[in-house]
């Protein structure tokens, strides 16, 4: 691999890991969130720092180019992190949703409540809301 | 000062532990539907002040007596105090949510409320009051749990652009042929729902975006039995078609997903 790309490749995984860390330690991302880049930052470090393992991967995923075992390797991960994403993201529309619904609900109950409260001897002429 | 006594509601967790639960099930259908079924009319609606005060009156006109509950779907305009002031219920989303959010959040609170009989229905005049009575007395027979209103059983013809037929016609068929019986009207929003029937709807099984012939598919695995009647549909007024637009395409997409998910999926039967 030429020393240009080497060294580009150790410094951006370099960044990527300390920046991870300090944004977990501001409290700006979590630590389930920081799982997926702290693995993939330093599983391409690895990959950038040695030579050895590089040429070893790079013959087993029958890359030609050492370099494009980085990329490769940087697409996966990417892929991974993104589904993990769409995962997560879909939970949290579900509970969101739910919460939405049991809002509605119970602000309804709530006024219905303070009506009753207000009018103990209201009854359902004009309104169904006694029925319900 | 008096004292009130308030049932606390079951959590919505509970909602969805309490379609394995048969015993609970089968105690309260038992006790309403004799005599007196406790109906609701499920309406939601989403910015339609225009139109919401006139289904409010005809229903109330052609099927007196039963309450109403309007889902007020995040509206920017006034619906939710025009139905109010027509006599409804309603519950207020704090922000638009889509319409299978807002009619599952119908029958949560049915569910919760133990209603019988859960009518539901659109906001935009579309679907004819007097087909209500028709629906709760098909839906209160043995062995229905689900009676939609098709516009196509109807001898009167109902006015629909070609794609929107073709479409309904596609889905229709790839319903009948999973459920086994004839389905004409799968994006039918008038239906009849009893007893199991809203609890399972009320369940995290429910398509919370376009509840279809997915959904159709899915009760039938669930054991539930469908049974269609004819009913009126009047074209609508000034609203577009929830299927019509750029949303076409992912109605189209997700509806094929959502039918083989869902006929791969495990549904136990009762």
């Amino acid at each position: 691999m030429p020393p240009k790309i080497q060294i580009i490749s150790i410094l951006i995984c370099i960044f990527l890991v300390a920046y991870v860390f300090e944004l977990v330690r501001r409290k700006h991302l979590s630590e389930e969130y920081s799982m997926g880049w702290l693995i993939t930052g330093t599983s391409m470090l690895a990959l950038s720092v040695s030579e050895g393992l590089l040429k070893w991967v790079s013959e087993l995923v029958g890359a030609t180019l050492f370099t494009s075992t980085l990329f490769f390797f940087g697409l996966l991960f990417l892929m991974v992190i993104c589904l993990h994403f769409s995962i997560r993201i879909s939970a949290l529309t579900n509970q969101v949703r739910k919460l939405t619904q049991s809002i509605g609900i119970l602000d309804l109950e709530k006024k219905t409540l303070e009506r009753q409260i207000k009018h103990p001897t209201w009854h359902s002429d004009s309104s169904n809301m006694e029925q319900l | 000062m008096k004292t009130l006594s308030y049932q606390v509601p079951q959590s919505s967790l509970k909602q969805a532990v309490i379609l394995e639960n048969d015993e609970l099930e089968t105690t309260f259908i038992k006790g309403p539907l004799k005599g007196h079924p406790k109906t609701l009319i499920i309406i939601p609606a989403y910015n339609e002040e225009k139109n919401i005060g006139a289904v409010l009156e005809a229903i109330q006109q052609k099927a007196p007596g039963i309450p109403i509950l309007v889902i007020n779907d995040g509206s920017a305009d006034r619906t939710e105090s025009v139905a109010r002031s027509h006599g409804a219920n309603v519950i207020s989303l704090p922000y638009n949510s889509g319409y299978g959010v807002a009619l599952q959040t119908g029958f949560i609170y049915a569910a919760r409320k133990n209603f019988a009989i859960v009518i539901q229905m659109d906001s935009d005049g579309q679907h004819d009051p007097k087909n209500v009575q028709e629906l709760i007395k098909e839906v209160q027979k043995d062995g229905v749990d689900v009676v939609i209103g098709s516009r196509f059983l109807d001898s009167s013809s109902y006015k629909t652009s070609f794609a929107r037929y073709a479409g309904i016609y596609i889905f229709g068929k790839i319903a009948s042929i999973f459920c086994g019986q004839k389905v004409t009207d799968p994006t039918s929003g008038f239906q009849a729902l009893k007893g199991r029937a809203i609890h399972f709807a009320a369940s995290d099984h429910y398509p919370p975006d376009y509840p279809d012939a997915d959904f159709i598919i899915l009760m039938h695995r669930y054991g539930l039995k469908v049974k269609e009647i004819p009913v009126t549909m009047h074209a609508s007024p000034d609203k577009e078609s929830m299927h019509h637009g750029h949303k076409t395409i992912y109605y189209i997409f997700k509806m094929f997903l959502s039918i083989f998910v869902t006929v791969l999926r495990n549904v136990s039967k009762r």
